[in-house]
């Protein structure tokens, strides 16, 4: 059985069957809410834009975009180059996602088939739980402690480097994903693993070659979800290293994100000038991004919802 | 000689008594039916046979399954081994959620079957066996999912044969299915026993009566009654069977 969406499917029982006790007043209050919602995605995606227009119009959709210099507030020569704030979220981003994945997927797999539902009932919960730590503890972490042991470990003279931003990331998408690749995994239903353990595949072997592949688009939809926790994140990343805007990919260098530029630069720069409108810039491109992260893992997690009834 | 002989057979879920010291011999080749109540242990004591409880942690074996006179819970024994050889179709379809052909080709192949001329030629035969060749051939690579639930389940007998087995476990096949599915699979059934020993677990005591050789009623996880099947049927030793196969319990 293969639903086109689920809110459809849903209402189309509800018109079906009458549902009598949502006519009405109650009806239209939960419509409201529901616009409510809505509206106010609308609203911050207009007053992005809204802001934005100034320095799209006069500086130019290509420099703003494909420019690498950002030095908004140089006074002879004011530069707004977005590349190497962009090449700061990615190389933050990558790092954490290249040391989170393996780590994470390894934790979900453990969690998930190996350990005795006894472990799993504690340790599910306690994951679960350094997901609601707030941000600002974890860059507190890596300010006084992961820094010192990043800076001894490869040499360096301090460790505020974008590696030291990445690898407090990873700590942070761990939950998240470990969190929702489990759900995945667990929701492949048990007589597929009985006729796989009934046909003699030993534990590895289920795994691998039944649960992974059942369970794989809720697996990369942990996966994405999870770096648009790393993309998004903002406080963790300017207490993590030194937000230089160079345009880098050396994880042993100061690097800045899109989220650290607008935190620190909106207080400074004056309202409604160029270096203002600009930020507002960076927010657009950073919603794009999220929207286009988001809207991927939604997609999967569909596919997901039908791979098997 | 696939016989399997059961002898003082005692399970425990945590510390609750599932099976209280079965012992019977089930012969080589034909069908015996496990008949019984809902409840009454039959399904666990099909499980016992290819270790399957042994994936629940509360669970605890004690006494002895001998196959060819070896003991299936003994010390030296490889699970996967057991299950190789004891083949099992459950009470509803379970297709994996892959091709028809990679359906069949996935337990050879984790048995070390690599070879592609081989693969095939082992999906080919399970398939006809499970007289289901016919009506998937030009569609290997399609979904198992598209098949309708019959179909599926003989998917899933083939995919029990891929192997090899000398006995095959069918814990209640024909449960989730409609009439004429139903008697397909109870026709695939008679076509098997002169070539493996077939357990079959059942609550349609007509369907015991239609396939099996040799029936055995539990109840309340203790085996009452163990026979030949019109025996069993129409001169039932024990009182506890008659109430149950004249409709007056369970």
């Amino acid at each position: 059985m293969k639903y086109i969406n689920r809110t459809g499917a849903l209402s189309r029982v509800a018109g079906r069957t009458g549902l009598k006790g949502f006519d009405g007043a109650p009806h239209l209050i939960l419509f409201i809410i529901t616009l409510i919602s809505a509206t106010v995605l609308v609203t911050v995606a207009a007053f992005l834009i809204l802001g934005s227009l100034q320095a799209f119009r006069v500086i130019g959709i290509v420099e703003m975009l494909g420019g690498t210099v950002w030095n908004p507030t140089s006074f002879n020569n004011p530069a707004f180059g977005m590349l190497p704030l962009m090449a700061g979220t990615f190389l933050v981003s990558f790092l954490a996602a290249v040391i989170a994945i393996p780590i994470g997927l390894g934790c979900t797999i453990y969690l998930a088939e190996i350990a005795h539902p006894k472990v799993r009932a504690v340790l599910k919960p306690a994951i679960e739980l350094l997901a609601g730590i707030p941000s600002v503890v974890y860059g507190l972490f890596a300010l006084l402690i992961l820094q010192g042991w990043v800076a001894q470990v490869f040499g360096l003279q301090t460790g505020y480097v974008a590696l030291n931003g990445g690898i407090i990331l990873a700590v942070m998408m761990i939950p998240i994903m470990v969190s929702l690749a489990e759900d995945a995994i667990a929701a492949v239903p048990r007589e597929l693993r009985e006729a796989s353990y009934a046909l003699g595949a030993t534990r590895w072997e289920t795994m691998r070659s039944v649960i992974l592949p059942a369970s794989m688009s809720g697996i990369v939809a942990a996966i994405i979800l999870s770096i648009m926790r790393a993309v998004g994140e903002t406080m963790a990343v300017l207490m993590a290293f030194n937000q230089t805007p160079l345009l880098t990919l050396d994880p042993f260098s100061g690097v800045q994100t899109m989220t650290a530029t607008i935190a620190i630069e909106m207080g400074e720069a004056a309202v409604g000038g160029l270096h203002y409108s600009s930020l507002f810039a960076v927010g657009v491109v950073l919603f794009i991004i999220t929207l286009v992260m988001n809207t991927v893992a939604n997609r999967i997690m569909l596919r997901y919802s039908e791979a098997y009834r | 000689m696939s016989s399997i002989e059961v002898k003082h057979l005692n399970v425990w879920f945590d510390d609750k008594q599932a099976l209280r010291d079965v012992n019977m011999t089930i012969p080589n080749k034909g069908i015996t039916a496990i008949i019984g109540p809902s409840g009454c242990g039959k399904s666990t004591f099909i499980r016992s046979i290819n270790r399957m409880n042994d994936i629940i942690p509360s669970c605890r074996v004690e006494g002895q399954i001998l196959v060819e006179g070896k003991d299936l819970y003994g010390p030296d024994v490889d699970v996967t081994e057991v299950r190789k050889r004891i083949g099992m179709v459950f009470q509803r379809p379970n297709p994996f959620p892959k091709s028809i052909y990679e359906n069949i080709a996935y337990a050879p192949r984790i048995h070390g079957t690599k070879d592609k001329r081989k693969l095939s030629a082992i999906v080919e035969h399970s398939l006809r066996r499970a007289a289901l060749w016919d009506e998937v051939k030009d569609r290997l690579d399609k979904s198992a999912y598209d098949l309708s639930g019959g179909q599926q389940q003989r998917l899933c007998i083939a995919r029990a044969l891929a192997i090899d087995p000398e006995i095959i476990l069918f814990d209640e096949p024909c449960s989730a299915l409609d009439p004429i599915a139903t008697a397909k699979i109870e026709d695939l059934l008679s076509d098997l026993k002169d070539e493996y020993t077939v357990v079959i677990v059942t609550h349609n005591m007509q369907q015991a009566a239609r396939v099996a050789d040799q029936t055995a009623y539990f109840y309340l996880g203790e085996l009452i009654e163990f026979g030949d099947t019109t025996q069993l049927f129409e001169r039932p030793e024990n009182e506890l069977t008659e109430r149950y196969i004249t409709g007056r319990m369970g």
